[in-house]
């Protein structure tokens, strides 16, 4: 499956599952709402160009808050994240080979823990502009970070269980030119 | 001049995060009111339709439950039946109503439509549900929304051509007047947007006497709905020393997770008490 393709269809999945899935299952708790979708934007190719990434976040977002009726309130965070994704990789990861050799970031390519580091910031950067967005309405600042927090937790361990679910294990890219 | 584009291009980067971060803000806070959606034809009718199809499935699940909430509501309204009641004593007179044959509408006040659920949220601060009746089905905006057992669920907010938006009582904005059964004391019914089995009831005096189980019902001063439908039922008090009225926590009478099928009201006669409003305004 070429890279394109595969990016489209795993828009859609997320999209789905978010809408489908995720907001309709009866609500744990009420401090605990979890996210996934967002993980489109983490799994995006190294390649891919900053502007790129900026106009898939907000296209992101934006689908999904075609469902949920609230536009904009998913596209802030998802351009957030998009804008601090190539910051955050270059630094953790200062050497350049990695990004010639492999497609995507993932616990293979990263290594374990700065994989970890790069998922936990940008989901927790993601939850808490989200949340805070949503808290302008309806105030109390001591449950906006609770919520935010707790919410965290809930989507990395949504995000670990899809790591192992979708095996997304790559070879060395292999110079066939 | 050649500084200015130097300067353009090389922050280019930031300038369309700007853009598109300043895009999103703006659709957010667009309106003050609930209106923040920007709800497009073209969107709404698109996602209805996915949910329309998602909904067909998940529809079945349901069933069982739907099935005794639409037995529970035809009991409700048999127990009304005028044969239901009789008169032993011949010495008093059966007072018959002009209204029993209403048959030109001239009367007719309140109107209820049945619209299908389609999506329907109470995880977020502020919870719309869809449903697949529009504007060319006959909806128009601050219709009442009430569930098969005659609890209150909200009220239409917007409305394409076949789908609505339903503001639900589990909204930050949303405010309906209400009133406890047993003393009369009136007071608003609002959300604080965390847990989605406790509605607050606002302003209630304190010479009220409020015990655990009263019942809340529309206290018939909106227009959007007609007088004594459910709220919900008192939990207990927030005793608020600093304040000189309770706020009570209610129990929402509808269980929001579990709606299939809704009724829309529509009030035929409030265009002549709203032109009254909009008068003494421009006054």
């Amino acid at each position: 499956m070429s890279t394109l393709v595969r990016n489209i269809v795993r828009f859609i999945l997320f999209i789905l599952v978010q809408v489908f899935v995720l907001n309709q299952i009866p609500p744990l708790h009420h401090l605990v709402v979890p996210y996934l979708y967002f993980l489109f934007i983490l799994w995006l190719p190294f390649k891919t160009g900053r502007r790129t990434l900026l106009v898939l976040g907000f296209l992101l977002g934006f689908s999904l808050d075609a469902f949920t009726g609230t536009f904009g309130l998913h596209s802030a965070p998802c351009v957030v994240i998009a804008y601090l994704r190539p910051f955050l990789i270059k630094l953790l990861l200062p050497r350049e080979e990695v990004e010639v050799n492999f497609r995507e970031p993932s616990a293979w390519s990263l290594g374990v823990a700065p994989y970890l580091t790069y998922v936990t910031i940008l989901t927790f950067v993601h939850h808490t502009i989200l949340f805070f967005l949503q808290a302008l309405q309806t105030g109390g600042l001591v449950y906006f970070l609770v919520k935010s927090l707790f919410s965290t937790a809930v989507s990395l361990l949504l995000v670990l269980l899809t790591e192992l679910l979708f095996n997304r294990k790559q070879g060395l890219k292999v110079n066939l030119v | 001049m050649r500084n200015i584009i130097v300067f353009i291009r090389v922050y280019f980067t930031f300038f369309i995060f700007i853009f598109f971060l300043g895009l999103s803000l703006a659709l957010l806070f667009r309106y003050n009111k609930y209106h923040n959606a920007v709800y497009s034809e073209a969107a709404s009718e698109i996602t209805g339709m996915l949910s329309t199809q998602y909904n067909n499935v998940a529809y079945y699940f349901e069933l069982k439950r739907v099935n005794d909430s639409l037995v529970k509501a035809n009991e409700a309204l048999y127990n009304k039946l005028k044969a239901d009641f009789e008169i032993a004593d011949t010495a008093e007179n059966a007072i018959i109503d002009a209204l029993s044959v209403d048959s030109l509408n001239v009367f007719r006040k309140f109107l209820y439509r049945e619209a299908k659920v389609v999506r329907n949220s109470v995880s977020q601060p502020n919870n719309y549900i869809i449903v697949h009746r529009g504007r060319n089905q006959g909806v128009r905006d601050e219709m009442g929304v009430i569930a098969p057992n005659g609890g209150v669920v909200g009220t239409v907010v917007q409305s394409s051509s076949n789908f609505s938006m339903i503001m639900s009582l589990l909204h930050s904005q949303s405010n309906v007047s209400g009133r406890l059964k047993k003393g009369g004391e009136t007071g608003t019914v609002i959300w604080d947007g965390k847990h989605r089995n406790v509605l607050l009831l606002k302003d209630i005096t304190k010479s009220a006497r409020i015990s655990q189980g009263d019942s809340v019902i529309t206290s018939g001063f909106s227009y959007k709905f007609p007088e004594g439908l459910m709220l919900g039922t008192v939990i207990d008090i927030i005793n608020d020393k600093s304040s000189s009225t309770y706020t009570v926590r209610i129990k929402p009478a509808v269980d929001f997770e579990d709606l299939q099928f809704v009724y829309l009201i529509e009030n035929l006669q409030a265009a002549e008490p709203n032109e009254l409003q909009k008068n003494i305004k421009n006054k």
